[in-house]
């Protein structure tokens, strides 16, 4: 047994994958992001602190946090967390139930545990855990999942974290991705393709009644509407609403127009001198817009791109349905983050908060995604170099 | 580890993945091809709106539009001033800084310390500072310190035409007078300086600054001509004084095309202070609104914003409407036994005795009551309303200033034998003395009722983009041949009449006198009056003069007259000289 262990383990360091592309793509956007947010947040940071690095300090810490982290994880052959995958999922529940009482309030969400000097956001943990519980319920569940109660089971068991997230954080985009990641996952492991597309289909058409309905009521009365309902007021007309909900979506699209094809520059941004409110957080795909123009705005895409055709490659050649499922959930939670983002900041879909990965400014956020690149390397290190 | 099962999974896995990466894959092209609608199609929009939203603009005041006399002297001009300001978070040295700002601007250190200290983004610690003292404030290189240069509206002559002229505001705008009449042209386009601020109004230093530069306002040429007006001013004033008037005004205008060549109404105020109230004033204990009515009184024009019954010089206007309509003519003859009676009233002629026979020449240059009543019953209501009509009577006369009175006539329906007969001598109703100026005019030229105006032209400041404006002329207002009449009558009237006192040696004046009692009747206060005009054949000028409540004399034969011939005296061979007359 020992030997055999030994002479495995020789064989992953020679033979197996090392996904570099992979990494340097993830370490470019680290990079890239926390100029950015220094761009971003150093006029106000400056005026608020004092200090034009204070944001990029933190964000620096927490990179670099995370990056230790994802090399702890690539480290760990990814089967060692499948036994954590109820005790996580445990976790998630009672993280964002410490939220009612501990949970710490900023930019009008109470989102936030602190622990210590760091402050965490429960539903980070949570899409983690999920990744995790779901990769690990599927691979139990065999051939069932094929049957119509596997279905519904894969899809109400991150339910109530969903509704959790939604309600208690009040983060409706968290709630999304996290179900997001649980239909994705579900797709892959099911060989079907006419329930997803009958759920598909649904889940437009529910959209598309929500917001034809939310008109129909804005024409009544207005002030009956809660938030969410004016926010997609503001998104079918964002001038109407300019002063309010409107607004950031407003500066945004000041932010991105005005920069043109080759943008500003790197650091001329005028909408980040106040203009746009904090900058740094979800809208900052706007200020890079406007300071690299079209160019570097596609060019962010790109990147994006290349990182989910890497998922995508190791998802596909991972040495079993556990490790190609842990890939396809983070796949998916990047995947749908990163269209959100771009959607809300180009005002394609109506404003809801959500993060740029990688790019953002935001601690827990940088290292759950390093941590989830730290699984993604280790699935990727189980692949044979014979096998691609 | 068992191969065979795990590739069989991976089957439909591996494509089900591929799907989902070309479903994310359409997605961001989905996402690029929103970012070029944005960033290409959408760009100069978006571009043009965050500009507005940085660019902070403080306006440059455009440099006014002067107003030029006849003669091309300046009657109204702009002189330099600076506002002095300061800018808290420049300022370095604020001790140094108040310091000199007390000196200089002669503040106390309480009132520049507030400003200075306090947190705002700009603070204006003086405006209308003059030119030399802004200089030597910016002398000292003061950080923080800003001084605007500006313009402030200048009158160089004081008083002179003061309520023709009118004056401007705080912002240079018209308030009233001519700088009201004329603002679009004279107010100019004002500049802007655009500088790049952050959201809290901060200047982005690096971003420099963007000018637009004012457009000075155009000059406006005036048919006012200063010598006259300095002269007419001097005979009314001296008037005033010596009768003990409440107020003088003159008025000469040119027959012909109706421009006004001076407009006097003493007292007059210092347009360069023109919030202060006369001395003498007791402007203590008057509430907001009180100095406000006697500010508005002392600004009052009252050659067109009062009106007065005009009395016996409206009896051009009765016999014009007589001749005219033919219920008179020169020959006619008539008996004055110093008194009508009409209905059941009994009307006086002022010559208690009577003027006797006399045909319709003597009667106007006795100015006989009687005679004129009886011309006017002759004419009828109806026929003499249609000539109030006709001479643009009941209309205002449509002068270049503000606030024209309008007529106050009565009814037609209400006018009974009693009322038509003292029309006919000019009681009973009132109209305005360019009324009267404009009317007779348009009975002594020929039959033109004309405009009165004192706008001739616009020019930019080096005399380029002229535009000179025309004024309606309604011809056939009388016939020629009722003018000519009514020249020769009214030349008598000055020769051997009435309004003797006006004549002028080596000229031929036409003219009439009038005398009118001020409502309440019996108060004892009259308004003496003269009309005069020359040369009587072909008249070029045309002066009235009303002294308001004189003391002693009242007659305005006596004492309204030898305004007018003094002014005469001095203007006709000066406007002879200028080229105004034919002859």
């Amino acid at each position: 047994m020992a030997q055999r262990n030994a002479s495995r383990k020789r064989q992953q360091n020679s033979d197996n994958f090392m996904d570099y592309s992979l990494l340097f793509i993830v370490l470019f956007l680290l990079g890239f992001g926390l100029v950015m947010v220094y761009s971003t947040s150093s006029y106000e940071a400056n005026l608020d602190f004092g200090d034009s690095a204070y944001y990029l300090k933190k964000q620096l810490f927490a990179t670099i946090l995370g990056l230790i982290a994802m090399i702890i994880v690539a480290n760990i052959p990814y089967h060692f967390w499948e036994r954590f995958a109820v005790l996580g999922y445990i976790v998630s529940v009672v993280l964002i139930l410490l939220i009612i009482p501990f949970g710490h309030e900023a930019g009008g969400a109470k989102r936030w545990l602190y622990i210590g000097p760091i402050s965490l956001q429960p539903a980070e943990v949570a899409k983690l855990c999920m990744i995790l519980f779901l990769a690990s319920m599927i691979c139990t569940m065999g051939k069932r999942i094929r049957g119509r109660r596997g279905f519904w089971m894969v899809l109400l068991t991150p339910m109530p974290i969903a509704l959790m997230i939604w309600q208690i954080t009040n983060n409706m985009s968290s709630a999304i991705i996290v179900m997001g990641i649980a239909v994705l996952m579900l797709f892959v492991s099911s060989p079907e393709y006419k329930r997803f597309i009958i759920l598909g289909l649904l889940a437009v058409a529910g959209a598309a009644a929500i917001v034809f309905a939310i008109v129909q009521m804005a024409a009544g009365a207005e002030d009956s509407l809660n938030f969410r309902g004016a926010r997609i007021l503001a998104w079918l007309d964002p001038f109407a609403y300019a002063s309010g909900k409107g607004f950031q979506t407003i500066q945004a699209l000041y932010a991105i127009g005005s920069g043109g094809i080759l943008g500003k520059g790197l650091g001329q941004s005028m909408q980040k001198l106040g203009f746009l409110p904090e900058a740094q957080n979800d809208m900052i795909f706007s200020i890079i817009c406007e300071e690299l123009g079209l160019f570097g705005g596609i060019a962010v895409i790109v990147m994006f791109i290349l990182l989910i055709w890497r998922f995508m490659i190791i998802a596909n050649n991972a040495p079993d349905l556990f490790g190609a499922l842990l890939v396809v959930g983070v796949l998916g939670h990047i995947a749908i983050q990163v269209i959100l983002n771009i959607a809300v900041v180009t005002n394609t879909i109506p404003n809801t908060g959500i993060s740029l990965p990688f790019i953002s400014y935001g601690g827990s956020s940088v290292m759950f995604l390093l941590i989830e690149i730290g699984l993604v390397l280790s699935v990727a290190k189980g692949i044979r170099l014979k096998d691609l | 580890m068992n191969e065979e099962k795990h590739y069989s999974h991976k089957t439909y896995h591996r494509s089900k993945t591929v799907v989902i990466f070309f479903l994310c894959f359409a997605a961001f092209l989905g996402l690029m091809g929103r970012l070029a609608y944005l960033m290409i199609f959408q760009s100069e929009y978006y571009t043009q709106k965050a500009k507005e939203l940085h660019e902070r603009e403080r306006s440059i005041k455009a440099a006014r539009g002067r107003i030029v006399d006849a003669n091309g002297k300046i009657l109204a001009d702009n002189k330099t001033v600076c506002t002095i300001s300061v800018i808290h978070n420049q300022i370095t040295d604020s001790e140094r800084v108040i310091s000199v700002l007390c000196e200089e601007l002669g503040l106390s250190d309480e009132y520049v310390r507030e400003r200075v200290e306090k947190y705002s983004s700009i603070e204006k610690i003086k405006s209308n500072v003059d030119k030399e003292i802004g200089d030597a404030i910016r002398a000292y290189d003061l950080d923080g310190v800003k001084v605007d240069e500006d313009y402030k509206r200048y009158y160089p002559y004081d008083s002179l035409a003061s309520k023709v002229l009118g004056f401007t505001g705080g912002d240079n705008q018209g308030i009233i007078g001519l700088e009201v009449i004329y603002e679009e042209y004279l107010q100019g386009e004002a500049g802007t300086i655009l500088t790049v601020t952050d959201a809290k109004g901060v200047e982005v230093a690096e971003a420099g600054e963007e000018r637009i530069e004012p457009v000075s306002g155009q000059d406006l040429y005036v048919s006012l001509d200063m010598n006259i007006q300095s002269y007419a001013t001097q005979l009314a004033v001296q008037t005033m004084e010596t009768k003990e008037a409440e107020s003088v005004s003159i008025l000469v205008m040119n027959p012909q095309n109706g421009e006004i060549l001076a407009m006097v109404n003493v007292p007059e105020f210092n347009l360069n202070d023109p919030y202060t109230l006369p001395e003498g004033t007791d402007s203590d204990g008057l509430s907001d609104e009180e100095l406000q009515d006697q500010l508005n009184q002392m600004w009052r024009n009252g050659c067109i914003n009062d009106t007065y019954e005009p009395g016996s010089t409206f009896k051009i206007i009765t016999a014009a409407a007589g001749l005219e309509s033919g219920a008179v003519k020169t020959t006619d003859t008539f008996s004055c036994p110093g008194y009508i009676m009409v209905e059941d009233r009994k009307i006086r002629c002022h010559k208690v005795g009577g003027h006797g026979a006399e045909d319709f020449v003597q009667a106007t240059m006795n100015s006989c009551n009687p005679v004129f009543i009886t011309v006017g019953l002759r004419i009828g209501v109806e026929r003499f309303y249609d000539y109030f009509r006709q001479f643009g009577l009941l209309d205002k006369t449509g002068i270049d200033l503000p606030g024209e009175a309008a007529t106050i006539m009565h009814q037609e329906e209400n006018i009974g034998p009693v009322e038509l007969a003292t029309i006919s001598f000019g009681q009973s109703f009132q109209i305005t003395p360019i009324q009267l100026a404009t009317t007779v005019s348009s009975i002594i030229n020929g039959g033109k009722r004309v405009t009165p105006h004192f706008g001739v032209k616009v020019a930019d400041s080096d005399g380029s983009n002229s535009q000179v404006f025309t004024y309606p002329v309604r011809e056939n207002v009388v016939s020629e041949e009722t003018s000519e009449t009514m020249r020769y009558i009214l030349e008598q009237v000055v020769a051997e009449g009435g309004g003797k006192n006006g004549a002028v040696e080596g000229y031929r004046v036409g003219g009439k006198t009038a005398t009118s009692q001020t409502l309440p009747r019996g108060s004892g206060k009259y308004i003496a009056s003269f009309l005069g005009f020359a040369p009587a054949d072909d008249p070029q000028v045309l002066a009235i003069a009303i002294i308001n409540t004189p003391q002693g004399t009242y007659y305005g034969g006596q004492i309204a007259a030898p305004v007018v011939r003094q002014l005469f005296e001095n203007i006709l061979p000066y406007l002879e000289k200028m080229d105004y007359n034919r002859t």
